[in-house]
């Protein structure tokens, strides 16, 4: 069965702080619940499915859904990492598909910031039972530290420059300097990315992503629902999910989950990369980016990098807006998990509400999509195709 | 009361949440540096499992390896105190695994350089499969 118009997202919204010492976890994730339903014009009686990941408080979405107090028929708390909003978008579309629910909330949210989590410096810690803690742990792999692995490969393998690299935090500033919101508005130049200090080697910190408190959500709805509220119509078209392991020793860590990911949402969707009027990709280093546009057919392997450099990116002059909030780069990472906001600003995009200044006109089609966890050790990878009906 | 566990008690604690993977730990805590080879495919994996994840077959044997290698990617952690080289490293006998590039000039780690296993006791208590320039 495709799921091809079988949801719209009837409500988006992102949470505007940056920083929020004074409010807990599951207080950011309602005011961000509270804020998609009034954008789509529904309230939290009309929720029916509720789907949450591990960021919720106590890890499980069933607290969340007490402290909302919803009534609902479904529940999903698949966890994939940063890509896990992405994914619910398509469970949630599944479900009302199979009539499980009518009125599906998402939602994320999480204040590293304020917690004083460095994720970019200390290794990071695993659960003792997961089985590949023995073989990493020991090794103390920071997340800079691990892309910095996967950029120093993709330098030696398709000789990807430290420039080409920068240009993707240069577009993405450009964007941000018109975002009111965006943790980092101030525009960047190549050579400001390579003066600043290296993280990691293959890693400057300008390559990586912002920590900021927040949050998000979305409401999907099914079709009737959608056409009779006064929203824009945003369909989901076409989803994509997958976990790309670490085959046992013989994976390629210049490759991604999006090959999978991708392929199968263009496929659902009827339509292929060259359709695409904007994307949002996530972006949690700039090597990243690369690499999901080589793995989802925008670029050839090995290709994105020049791609990049010739401002392809930029929103108004390039070939493929890209994150024109800012993205993760300059905008926001609530909780270090920014599928969310990729979604959001898709749908910003798609019903002409993005910033006059980066709007793509008449953006009719738009991709969005990420990873989750860390590549190299099993990562899951999310994409989702939407359309303005 | 010790600061550093013995390498039985490192085992041991290991052993209690990963009880299959003990004959690795052994063998590390002996100097040796052993690979699950999978008896059905006759192929190794990286990190070792008691299923085989190439085929799915439910019996390994530990054999040792060579202990030699070449760099697939290294970064090196400038921020950290000391910094210290975080790498992959391609095994002569096929998979990648992850680790430490150590008592090297940090600055003239390649990838595709040649390294031999150094296995080092941790503070943990286990002995860890790290790397140096061969
Ligand atoms: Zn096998």
């Amino acid at each position: 069965m495709t799921l091809k118009g079988k949801a719209y997202i009837a409500g988006a919204y992102e949470h505007p702080t940056r920083h929020a010492p004074d409010k807990s976890t599951a207080l950011l994730h309602a005011e961000s619940a509270l804020g998609a339903l009034a954008d789509a014009g529904l309230s939290l009686s009309d929720v029916d499915g509720y789907f949450c990941a591990a960021d919720a408080p106590g890890a499980n979405p069933l607290w969340m859904a007490d402290y909302l107090n919803l009534r609902l028929r479904w529940l999903d708390g698949t966890d994939a990492g940063g890509c896990s909003y992405l994914t619910h978008v398509a469970h949630a579309t599944a479900a009302i598909a199979a009539g499980h629910c009518d009125v599906a909330l998402v939602t994320l949210a999480g204040r590293p910031r304020s917690e004083g989590v460095s994720i970019g410096v200390n290794p990071r810690a695993a659960a003792p039972d997961r089985p590949d803690e023995p073989w990493e742990t020991a090794f103390r792999p920071n997340i800079a530290g691990v892309y910095g692995l996967f950029a120093r490969r993709h330098m030696l393998q398709y000789g990807t420059t430290a420039e080409q690299m920068a240009w993707v935090k240069v577009s993405a500033s450009r964007h941000a300097q018109h975002n009111a919101n965006a943790f980092l508005p101030k525009v960047v130049t190549v050579e400001d990315v390579l003066n600043s200090p290296v993280i990691a080697d293959g890693i400057h910190r300008l390559d990586c992503c912002v920590i900021t408190d927040g949050g998000g959500a979305l409401v999907l709805v099914k079709p009737e629902i959608a056409r009779s509220l006064s929203r824009p119509l945003v369909r989901v078209i076409g989803t994509g999910e997958t976990v790309w392991t670490q085959d046992g020793g013989y994976g390629d860590i210049t490759r991604t989950g999006a090959e999978v990911s991708g392929p199968a949402a263009f496929a659902e969707a009827g339509v292929t990369p060259a359709d695409i009027q904007y994307a949002s990709i996530y972006d949690n280093f700039t090597i990243m980016v690369l690499m999901q546009l080589e793995g989802l057919g925008f670029c050839a392997p090995g290709a994105a990098g020049r791609f990049a450099a010739e401002g392809n990116l930029i929103a108004g002059s390039g070939r493929l807006p890209w994150n024109t909030d800012g993205g993760g780069l300059c905008n926001n990472h609530p909780a270090n998990r920014g599928g969310m906001t990729k979604v959001i600003e898709a749908v910003r995009q798609l019903r002409g509400e993005a910033h006059p200044a980066v709007q793509v006109p008449g953006c009719g089609l738009a991709l969005a999509c990420g990873p989750g966890r860390v590549l190299g050790s099993g990562h899951g990878h999310a994409t989702v195709i939407l359309e303005r009906e | 009361m010790t600061d550093t566990p013995t390498a039985a008690d490192a085992i041991a604690a290991q052993a209690a949440s990963h009880p299959e993977i003990r004959p690795f730990w052994q063998a590390a805590a002996e100097g040796r540096f052993v690979l699950a080879f999978c008896t059905a495919c006759g192929k190794p994996h990286w990190y070792p499992r008691a299923i085989c994840p190439l085929c799915g077959h439910g019996g390994i044997e530990w054999r040792p390896a060579s202990g030699r290698g070449t760099i697939y990617s290294v970064s090196v952690l400038r921020r950290a105190n000391p910094p210290y080289a975080l790498a992959y490293v391609t095994l002569e006998e096929g998979p990648t695994m992850m680790t430490n590039i150590v008592d090297c000039d940090l600055d003239e780690l390649a990838i595709g350089q040649p390294v031999k296993v150094a296995l080092r006791r941790q503070s943990t208590g286990l002995t860890v499969p790290m790397f140096t320039p061969q």
